[in-house]
């Protein structure tokens, strides 16, 4: 395998192409150049650390710091999946509820690869298990959050259609379930859409990455599919988690609605 | 027999009792709380105190055993398919009354979108009069219609108080408070109730 390395100096000309940006936003007045200065300095400061870390954590192999690093992932995943929602849990659940379904689905999906099928020696040896812990979370968050969000949302919006049902002898089952299947439709989306125009419309990162590292695109295509498949797995083990869990929280044990436990907005 | 003691709820704090065959007529202000107390007895907000049908306290059966014997009918019933029948375990046997309460026989097909606020209102009495509860909390159920379809709705109710049941009937109309209640409750701000004859 060769490929063609790159030195920092490499980076100044294609650098110039975020000024260029910057050009446009002074000359039309659009006032991004600003934020765009901003998130430039972010993406080169997190990428070189996020480089170095990775050196460190590869050349460490320890159990103890690779479980730190995926430790501080998965509670950037949650925190951007609280961020994500426009109605917000009450107290521990806000964080809690999110931070458990993450673990649950990308930690599930990412022990069963490491232990079936790839396993590296050690099996959690972090020039594997990283990667494909960040990749899990990256999906899964993104359906964990969109279900969550229809789910409030909607328990909101039909909270005279879930009380009349409960008025009238429903249990809280029955009451929410629409609505239960809606947010996990709505999780599950973004996962499919992606598998139907993989390959056509977008080649994914990882499978060009490797691609670009002297990879055989037939080797390249094994591990895009396997990755998919755990993405799959995952997404629908970490939203059914949390639909399910956010219905159970948003109502209680005599089977009420409780919007009161959505965090006040504004 | 309804027994309603100390329940508590926000600012409201009160006790009644509440005879099978009786119909007690609610009143007070807007936003005195009348919708609360209705909610509370049907267990539907949390809510402190002790509610007992029969002797039975609510507590002993599920939630959704008690909503089927202490049925709360909300001032704006919610719907939550997209036609009349399907929110009804019985369409079939609910005909006769959709009938008596002036809706014609092909309504069950009908969208709830095209609904107006008196067909709903209706509608969603005929919904919850099918359970055949023991207690109706009714919240305002003639409050959007017109005087014939009032009439109608009040004879229907009239005919289940005589079946037995009992009925709390929440109602701004003070001529309607009368008519229907054998006692009235008065709700006054503090959350307490005063009780008067009509």
């Amino acid at each position: 395998m060769t490929y063609i390395q790159l030195s920092y100096g490499n980076l100044v000309l294609p650098a110039l192409l975020v000024v260029m940006d910057g050009v446009f936003s002074l000359v039309l007045r659009l006032k991004l150049e600003r934020q765009l200065a901003i998130a430039t300095v972010r993406m080169v400061v997190q990428l070189v650390l996020v480089g170095y870390v990775l050196t460190f954590l590869f050349a460490a192999v320890s159990p103890l710091w690779t479980a730190l690093a995926a430790l501080i992932m998965v509670l950037f995943a949650s925190r951007e999946i609280v961020a994500r929602q426009k109605r917000r849990l009450q107290g521990v659940w806000k964080y809690g509820l999110g931070t458990g379904c993450t673990l649950l689905a990308a930690g599930t999906v990412t022990m069963f690869a490491l232990l079936t099928e790839l396993r590296p020696d050690p099996w959690y040896h972090p020039r594997y298990a990283l990667p494909l812990l960040g990749m899990m979370l990256g999906n899964t968050m993104t359906g964990i959050s969109l279900g969550l969000d229809v789910l409030t949302n909607s328990l909101v919006r039909e909270r005279a259609a879930v009380e009349a049902c409960l008025a009238l002898g429903g249990t809280r089952h029955e009451a929410l379930l629409p609505l239960i299947r809606d947010a996990l439709r709505s999780g599950f989306m973004p996962i499919m859409n992606s598998m139907a125009a993989i390959g056509l419309v977008s080649l994914p990162g990882m499978m060009t990455g490797q691609i670009l590292a002297g990879v055989e695109p037939v080797d390249a295509v094994k591990y895009q599919l396997l990755i998919m498949f755990l993405i799959a797995g995952g997404t629908g083990l970490g939203t059914l988690a949390a639909v399910l869990g956010g219905a159970r929280l948003l109502t209680d044990h005599r089977h009420r609605l409780r919007l009161d436990r959505i965090e006040a907005s504004g | 027999m309804l027994t309603v003691s100390g329940l508590k709820r926000l600012h409201i704090f009160v006790s009644f009792d509440l005879q099978d065959g009786e119909c007690v007529a609610l009143q007070g202000p807007s936003g005195v709380g009348k919708t609360l107390l209705l909610r509370s007895i049907a267990d539907l907000d949390p809510n402190e105190g002790t509610v007992r049908l029969d002797g039975t306290l609510r507590e002993a059966m599920p939630a959704p055993a008690w909503r089927k014997r202490v049925t709360y009918l909300a001032a704006e019933p919610g719907w939550w398919s997209d036609t009349v029948q399907e929110h009804f375990t019985a369409w079939g046997d609910a005909l006769p009354l959709v009938a008596r309460l002036g809706l014609p026989d092909d309504c069950g097909a009908w969208s709830i979108q095209r609904l107006s606020t008196g067909e709903r209102l209706r509608l969603g009495l005929a919904r919850a009069l099918m359970l055949r509860s023991r207690v109706l909390l009714l919240d305002e159920p003639t409050s959007a219609l017109d005087p014939a379809a009032a009439a109608a709705v009040e004879g229907v109710i009239a005919e289940r108080i005589s079946d037995g049941a009992s009925v709390l009937w929440s109602t701004h109309d003070d001529a309607q408070a009368r008519r229907v209640g054998s006692r009235i409750l008065a709700m006054r701000p503090d959350g307490s109730i005063e009780e008067s004859l009509p």
